[in-house]
Order: C-alpha cells, then structure tokens, then sequence
C-alpha cells in the first residue's frame, strides 16, 4: 500500500476507465474522490455501482457533469439526470437487480467466472443470458463484473491499508475492494497499526493499493 | 380509516416474534407502527442493517445510519450491519420470513409488477427482483384499485418483478391469497361486501362460502 494525495489519485485515472465505486445513495461514497473527477474532468467513464444518487450527491455529481458514459447499476429512480440523459440516448444505463450486482462484482473478487441466481428468470433480466437448471430449479447464468478502479469509503484505514467500515456506509466498499485492478481508499480516520483489533478489519491490507492522505 | 392505515394494520397481524422481515418503501414501511407494543420483529434495511428502528429526532440523525431510501433511521439494542453481499445472501438464501412490498399489478397467477412502465417510469428495480424471488413468504401491500382501474388483473399488462407468485395482497378492500395459480377472497375491510370487491377487481376471485371480515 501507498499513501498519496488526493490530486495524485484522480490523476491515475484514464479518461474511459471503468470505475466501482462503493455508496448507496451517497451513503459511503468517497465524496472527495468524486469531488476531484469533477475538477479533473475525467470523461467517458464507466461506472458500476448500487445506484446513481442524487444529482447533487456522490455518483450523482458524475452524472450532472455529464462524465459518464456507461452505468451499470440497480436504481435511478432518485436521479431524473441519469433519467433524462438515458431517454436522451446520452447515457447508456444497464440495470441489474441489486442481489445479482453484487454478486457478479463478488464473483469477480473471489476469482469466480460468474453466479447462478434465480433472480430475473422470467422478466427483461432474462434476455440474452444463459439457464442452468441445477437439482431441477431454473437459474440464470450471471458473470463476473471487474473494474480497473475501485474507490472505496472506509471509517477506519491504518497505516498498513487494514479498513473498516460505519454502519450503512459499508453496503458494497469491501466487495468492490476485491473486484478492482487498482483499489483507491479513501478514509473518515487514519489510525495506527494496531488500533483496529484484528477481528474488527473487514477489508484486509494487503487488498488495498493506494490511501488517499488526509488534509 | 385512511386506505393507507387500513392495509398497514392487517398486513401488522402477520407479524410475529423473532421474524425477519423486510418492509419496502410506502404503505409498506408503515406496517412497523402497527405491531403490538414490545414485540421482536428483526426489521432489515437492503443497504445493510438488521435492527432497523424509527427516524432519529432532530439533531441526533448520523449520516452513515440510513435506510433503503436513504432517509436517516435508528438502530435498535441488539442491531448489526454488514455488506451488500451479505444483505442479498439473507434475502435470497431462504433467511428472510416475510417481505412486505408494494405493487402497480398482480395477476390472478400471483405475479406481480412493481419495478417499471415502459417510457414512464424506469427507476431501476433495486432490490425488488431479489426479494420476491428469495423471500419465505411475499404480502402486496397497495391500494385496490389505480383511477378507477383493478390492480388485480387477469394478466399482467406490465413487466413482471419475478415468476414467483407472491403469498397475498392486502388492499383496502380485500385481503386475496394466491396459491396454486389462482386468487381466492379470503377476508373483506369491514363494511365491504364480497360484492364490492369482486366488482373493483378484474381478476377472477375464487369465492369460498364463509369469507370473514378483516380483523383490524
């Protein structure tokens, strides 16, 4: 792991990159991280993630500034610019049940080619994707999904990179951790080893790459 | 009674110690003010919390304490947290007894539609798909009727959220159970006949002898 600052971190990432970034609703997403994109203008990126916020909020922020190319995600009903840049043939926007999101992205981290869920048999999910019956049950095949940036929002980072996470703000940080080729965390706290006890890290420190000092 | 309160109270009655139950956004959410005071119910929130408790008084909000909707919410003594992963793994994996969510269709079979209307509305379906597939038991709570229109139809005329029938509808009018492809009147709101509710309603109703009046 490494420190940097958070200029240096945003600067990292290509234009057309593809992105994870952690947060439901704005609620553990690294905001500053965000933030900085905006500046830099990073543009044609791809986002997987829970949803697209609120235009004023997190991801949201993203797409207001109109960087987004692509979003792979299970809710927009909270954002009507992710809306009107669909309708508007702007914004390309793949939606997936949450359950089977987080799986595919889970899969990824965990070195699996994909998932099999019951989830979207029978709906618009269906189309174009594979069945598997498994002990005479219908499953739907869902692969993988893999990012090359993870920016993750921890509570707790310390100095080695061990994270931990606050109540709601957790949702999909240490499972996008796992699915990145470059995991950025970005941190409310950073601690000394030893103050997070080792049974209280969720995300270990050899998984992270980059911890974004704090000003 | 407001419809609202009437569909919250009856759904409130199948509730019972020790579930785990996940209530969805509207009319649903206000099935948790109805239960009998000091019952466990383990109410969870799909972004990650177990425990979920009522919203915080002012000031005392904390903003990585939330619920699905991101509105601010209180963890109750014995409340626990965890990931996505985790959270979709208690829903699909056969963990959650009951979810309570709302509906804009459902069929005689017990589909329902409750994630979109084509070039209307397309918010995304969240969690929807996840809990009517992977939940014990699945209760519709929405209003019988959409200006003027049965929701309850023949044949959903909108995308469905999953093949899974769901469990029951309660309206304001009618509690409707859905068992082996077909929907039966099981109870009226009190002061409606099973007249009433047969003739705002589209679907065709399996009509027993004995229907009792909803116990509120």
């Amino acid at each position: 792991m490494r420190t940097i600052s958070l200029d240096e971190s945003v600067r990292m990432i290509p234009d057309g990159a593809v992105l994870m970034i952690g947060g439901f609703l704005g609620v553990g997403t690294p905001e500053r991280v965000i933030d900085e994109i905006v500046r830099q203008k990073k543009r044609n990126l791809t986002v997987i993630a829970n949803d697209t916020a609120t235009p004023d909020r997190g991801i949201g922020k993203l797409v207001h500034a109109k960087l987004l190319r692509k979003v792979i995600v299970s809710h927009i009903g909270l954002n009507p610019e992710t809306q009107q840049q669909m309708m508007a043939g702007e914004l390309e926007v793949e939606l997936v049940p949450q359950g089977t999101l987080i799986e595919r992205i889970r899969a990824a981290g965990y070195g699996l080619g994909g998932v099999l869920t019951p989830t979207g048999i029978g709906t618009p999910v269906e189309v174009g994707k594979q069945r598997i019956e498994v002990d005479g049950k219908p499953y739907l095949l869902e692969i993988a999904l893999r990012a090359e940036f993870a920016l993750v929002q921890a509570f707790i980072a310390d100095y080695l990179g061990n994270l931990s996470y606050a109540l709601t703000a957790r949702n999909f940080n240490p499972v996008i951790a796992l699915a990145a080729g470059t995991v950025i965390v970005s941190a409310d706290n950073i601690v000394p080893v030893g103050v997070i006890a080792p049974d209280h890290v969720v995300t270990p420190a050899p998984i992270v790459d980059y911890l974004i000092t704090n000003a | 009674m407001e419809p609202q309160t009437i569909i919250a109270r009856r759904i409130a009655k199948e509730l019972s110690p020790g579930m785990l139950v996940n209530l969805g956004i509207g009319i649903p959410t206000q099935v948790a003010n109805h239960l009998p005071p000091g019952m466990q119910v383990f109410f969870q929130s799909e972004n990650g919390l177990i425990g979920t408790g009522s919203v915080p008084e002012e000031g005392m909000a904390h903003p990585t304490l939330t619920d699905a909707a991101g509105g601010p919410v209180t963890a109750l003594p014995g409340a626990c947290t965890f990931d996505s992963a985790m959270s979709f793994g208690l829903i699909r994996g056969g963990h959650l007894d009951l979810t309570v969510l709302g509906g804009l269709q459902v069929e005689q079979s017990g589909q329902l539609a409750n994630w979109m209307i084509p070039n209307k509305m397309v918010p995304g379906m969240g969690g929807a798909m996840d809990l009517v597939s992977g939940a014990k038991r699945v209760i519709v709570a929405m209003q019988h009727t959409a200006k003027g229109k049965s929701k309850i139809v023949k044949k959903c005329t909108l995308p469905v959220t999953s093949t899974r029938p769901v469990d029951m509808v309660v309206t304001e009018l009618a509690v409707i159970e859905f068992r082996d492809g077909r929907a039966t009147l099981r109870e009226t709101a009190p002061g409606v006949s099973a007249a009433q509710v047969m003739a705002a309603t589209e679907a065709e109703l399996v009509i027993p002898a004995n229907i009792p009046e909803m116990s509120l």
